[in-house]
């Protein structure tokens, strides 16, 4: 461990007020929490907020995972997970069965989570109104008065305009039937996996200082309307490597414009080839 | 089968050598002291403590060599650093008026109590590039050769008047007044922004603004995006005592000075019915000598006040939501790099997307 800084980097009271958002986020499924979001040794946009949240609910005996478009050996993913190693000397793993932390970018790991998990989102843009209503003093009133029409307008113009809705991740969502959050941009594909999961989610938004969170078992219900269900696309490939025909896959181009198939969660395929 | 997903730790410590590397350039050429940086290079460690907000010039110099010679990185360092420092406690406000002047400029009168001090300026340097700096074994100038130098013609401090004081005292512009009720600013480096922002915030974030930024802001005012009727009332620049009451003697003891740059602009307001005509303010301050920055803050601080004085909203530098938050060049930096990050999965679902609404829109055609 790192000598003349504190576990995890972040001080004792400044891990305390983090906790206490958390806490507050918790108690209100999907409700954006503001925080004293700090300046972190890495840039905004690349993990500060998930980094924040990890660092303030992280203990000596987790066991961490980092991953970020579902890989563990991603430049980005890579770095943190050496940021967390040197600042707090706690194991590290690329199993997702075996972390109890696992901190994310853009991709929910393919193995269901359990109880006792908890998956830390990194979040850049946590207002889910955004790109309707930029004034995030006007988006704070809608939220409060549970006024989703804008979104809802901007799905039907989807529909009318295009026969689906043009939004494939960061598809927002209704949490525990009232608050409309970002998911993050996670593909759509991951929607589903986040109601009802055993394990706590907890998201981080360093530039914007905000957090929020899913507790565990909490519906978590992707817009639609009821004559045009919200339906996950099937990417009609299977992995190149393991097989798999229901995880969400990275297209890989080779040479000669020949493209391959195979898992973005890197952990879940190599499970799926040692159990073949 | 080839997948370029495996290598990233190696390819990272390959890359921190690299970096190295162009970090010291040329090992045939001198290498660079921390102090040269903070000496010679004055204006440039000023930027840099002004928008790390930190106060550190040896610092800012060694973050300027770590991040050869890129203010923006340099910033981010020393912000990095700031954020794990302890907060010990707050000093009271400085006094501007009381400044060890060592420029001070006003256009709104021809001589002033305190006169007009050039001092040190580019202002009428002509711009042409002084060729005998190439070579470095050139003759010093030296104190008694030169013309009063600024540490020769070390200032006392003596009370410098404002300007607009004069005004005041006629009540020919507004007072300088702290809010009702004087309540403890805010602190934007601990506490989460929440829209609209008092003015003492605003000033918090425009001093720590990318100065481009900033200038940017303040000269599209003077092109006519919410004109202000701008005059240059105060701009000053030097030294000022901060003092500190500690618990234990409770008076105040001065613990050392820090240079600043102030500026007090002078803008027109029309009165209303029930307030007389009277000129307005604007204010800017930065650390160190930072006048383009400061004048500019003062422009801008001046058009953020539109609800203050019921002025129509028409341009986006009187919108505090699109002013501040996109002002502050870390975090602007970092999110427009992010997208150097990987994106793969998130565009993945894009191109499904749009290879399904092209098919659709093909066969369509061919149905017509």
């Amino acid at each position: 461990m790192i000598d003349g800084y504190n576990f995890a980097y972040l001080d004792e009271r400044t891990k305390r007020m983090i906790r206490r958002a958390i806490l507050k986020a918790v108690a209100i499924p999907g409700h954006q929490v503001p925080f004293g979001s700090r300046e972190m040794p890495l840039a905004y946009g690349w993990g500060t907020g998930g980094i924040q949240v990890t660092a303030a609910v992280l203990g000596q005996h987790d066991v961490l995972k980092v991953i970020d478009q579902g890989s563990d050996d991603t430049t980005n993913a890579v770095n943190i997970r050496q940021f967390f190693a040197r600042t707090t000397g706690i194991a590290t793993t690329e199993r997702t069965r075996e972390a109890t932390l696992i901190q994310t970018r853009h991709r929910i790991p393919e193995a269901p989570l359990k109880e006792g998990q908890v998956l830390v989102y990194q979040v850049p843009q946590p207002e889910a109104l955004y790109k309707l209503e930029p004034r995030r003093s006007e988006t704070l009133k809608l939220h409060a008065c549970e006024e989703y029409g804008l979104v809802n307008v901007k799905l039907y113009e989807d529909l009318a305009h295009w026969g689906r809705v043009e939004t494939t991740y960061d598809y927002p969502v209704l949490v525990n039937g009232r608050y409309v959050m970002s998911p993050s941009p996670i593909p759509s594909f991951d929607n589903p996996k986040m109601h009802r999961m055993p394990a706590l989610q907890l998201f981080g938004a360093g530039r914007e200082k905000r957090i929020y969170a899913v507790p565990p078992y909490t519906d978590v219900m992707s817009l639609d309307f009821e004559d045009h269900p919200f339906k996950v696309e099937p990417q009609g490939h299977a992995c190149a490597l393991c097989g798999c025909t229901t995880s969400f896959l990275d297209e890989v181009l080779q040479a000669e414009g020949e493209r391959l198939w195979t898992c973005s969660d890197t952990d879940w395929c190599r499970e799926q080839r040692e159990v073949a | 089968m080839y997948i370029a997903v495996k290598g990233g730790e190696a390819a990272i410590e390959a890359s921190r050598q690299l970096l190295a590397e162009a970090r010291r350039g040329d090992p045939a050429v001198r290498e660079l002291e921390v102090m040269q940086i903070r000496e010679q290079l004055g204006l440039l460690v000023d930027r840099v403590m002004a928008e790390a907000s930190l106060y550190d010039p040896e610092l800012a110099a060694l973050a300027l060599k770590q991040a050869r010679g890129d203010a923006v990185e340099a910033i981010f360092l020393l912000r990095a650093y700031r954020t794990t420092l302890p907060r010990v406690a707050a000093t009271e406000p400085i006094d501007t008026a009381k400044m060890r002047v060592r420029r001070r400029v006003s256009a709104i009168f021809k001589d002033l109590p305190g006169g007009q001090l050039l001092g040190p300026t580019y202002d009428y340097t002509q711009r042409l590039l002084d060729f005998s700096l190439l070579s470095s074994d050139r003759a010093e100038p030296t104190r008694e050769n030169s013309a009063p130098t600024e540490s020769s013609a070390k200032t006392q401090r003596v009370s410098m008047p404002n300007a607009l004081d004069t005004l005041a005292d006629e009540g020919l512009i507004e007072p300088s007044l702290p809010s009702e009720g004087d309540p403890p600013p805010p602190d934007i480096t601990r506490d989460p922004p929440v829209y609209p922002l008092p003015r003492s915030a605003r000033l918090q974030m425009l001093a720590r603004a990318d100065e481009g930024w900033v200038l940017g802001m303040g000269y599209a005012t003077q092109r006519g995006y919410a004109y202000t009727h701008p005059f240059g009332g105060d701009i000053r620049f030097g030294a000022v005592a901060l003092e500190l009451v500690p618990d234990e003697l409770g008076f105040a003891i001065e613990i050392g000075e820090i240079d600043v740059t102030e500026c007090q602009m002078i803008n027109q307001f029309g009165g209303s019915a029930t307030v007389a005509p009277q000129f307005t303010r604007g204010y800017g301050l930065v650390y160190g000598h930072g006048e383009r920055k400061a004048m500019a803050m003062s422009l801008v601080d001046r058009a953020l006040r539109a609800d203050e004085f019921d002025e129509e909203v028409t341009a986006p530098v009187q919108q505090q939501e699109f002013v501040l938050p996109q002002g502050d060049n870390i975090e602007a930096s970092g999110f427009v790099q992010h997208l150097k990050l990987p994106h793969y999965v998130t565009f993945e679902s894009e191109l499904q997307l749009i290879r399904q609404l092209r098919e659709k829109h093909f066969s369509e055609e061919v149905g017509k």
